[in-house]
């Protein structure tokens, strides 16, 4: 009997014990998930300013580019899959992994060979472990991207973007499979295709009654897009791995909340036990008392 | 006389957003200055470029930026840049 209670409480200590550890991550994925949002609306602006610039470009010239140019025969299709580096955040990272299967699965049936691009550990252990290849992979920073994180990607799909023009080992177009932050409460995984570019949002017609301003480009409209369209590119990066970021935290958080919940459900069950054991414990001795007493009253 | 409204935006951050009388950068080409209606142009920055704006309250103020761009368009000016130097806000 003493041994028992002796188990229940035990489990209570150890259950105490993780449910610190849930606590201390919720709250710490708290604090961070707002730091992520406001890093996502500190981004905006940069974003907004290179959007604008480059459907003035599109819109008001007809230049030509190879980053908008649709190939006909695409055979390599280049996929970036964010996920995190860490786990202990719920669905996050499977779900990430389950979309991209779709997207590769997608990609073979059109018979184009998909080209992965790893982000976070996550994401490189689920690939090698299975043993499927891919060509480059980050890790390190998928709860705090920097800038230099995306133009180091960005740099590296770009350059293999533009081999493509020579038909060497590079890629045809190119995929983000990212997780978009929509509220704390509904993080969905989504797929893009970044290359080549269709610039549909944030075209900005005209209002009624403006007058549309015709740009001069310096030094020409060519030169200008050959600079816009990378730093296009990377900014669009920069904001997936930014909203890929802030999703991982708030999922984080909900995960770890619902552990500390479910910890504190526990303790109260085996509290309960443990109690319910300790009185019938007591209950025995008592009897086996009055056993006892009256064995040796009827004795004499 | 119309103002010029300058919003100065690096990669991760706005930098500095206010009004101005003049800006002034240096482009691939050469420096190039703008004063309030201006014609809308989109100007490629040189790799290391000084931008200075006279501002409309606080004076002179000199940024240095690296890879950018500068887009003016009905007296706003967008200067665009992937990094700021934030040392250089003073004045």
């Amino acid at each position: 009997m003493g041994a028992q209670i002796r188990e229940y409480r035990q489990r209570i200590r150890s259950v105490k014990a993780t449910s610190k550890i849930t606590r201390a991550m919720e709250l710490m994925a708290a604090s961070r998930v707002v730091k992520a949002q406001q890093a996502v609306r500190a981004s905006t602006p940069y974003a907004n300013a290179i959007t604008r610039a480059v459907s003035a470009l599109t819109y008001h010239s007809d230049v030509e580019h190879h980053f908008t140019h649709e190939h006909e025969d695409v055979q390599r299709a280049g996929v970036l899959v964010i996920t995190s580096d860490r786990g202990l955040a719920g669905a996050y990272s499977s779900a990430i992994l389950k979309e991209t299967e779709r997207l590769i699965g997608e990609l073979l049936e059109d018979g184009k060979t998909p080209v992965l691009y790893l982000v976070g550990r996550k994401a490189i252990s689920y690939f090698s472990f299975r043993h499927r290849e891919y060509v480059a992979s980050w890790e390190g920073f998928s709860e705090k991207p920097s800038f230099a994180n995306a133009k180091e990607i960005g740099d590296r799909l770009l350059e293999d973007f533009e081999t493509e023009q020579d038909s060497g080992p590079g890629i045809h177009e190119f995929h983000i499979v990212f997780t978009r932050f929509k509220s704390m409460v509904t993080q969905v995984p989504e797929i893009i295709r970044m290359l080549p570019i269709e610039v549909v949002e944030g075209v900005s017609q005209p209002a009624e009654g403006e007058m549309l301003a015709f740009y001069d480009f310096e030094p020409s409209a060519e030169e200008a897009l050959d600079l816009l369209m990378p730093k296009y590119v990377r900014a669009r990066i920069f904001n997936c791995l930014l909203q890929a970021a802030a999703s991982e935290l708030a999922s984080r958080q909900r995960a770890m909340k619902s552990a500390t919940d479910n910890a504190e459900e526990l303790v109260k069950k085996f509290t309960r036990l443990a109690n319910q054991a300790r009185q019938a414990e007591i209950t025995q001795e008592i009897t086996e008392i009055v056993g006892g007493a009256n064995a040796l009253a009827e004795a004499k | 006389m119309s103002t010029l409204h300058v919003d100065i935006v690096a990669a991760d951050r706005k930098v500095w957003e206010g009004e101005a009388t003049m800006v002034t950068a240096r482009t691939v080409e050469g420096d190039l200055g703008i004063l309030p209606e201006h014609t809308p142009v989109l100007a490629v920055l040189a790799d290391e470029g000084e931008v200075s704006v006279h501002t409309v309250d606080a004076g002179r103020r000199a940024i240095n930026v690296s890879g950018g761009f500068l887009s003016v368009d009905q007296n706003r000016v967008t200067v665009v840049a992937d990094t700021v130097d934030a040392a250089s806000l003073s004045h």
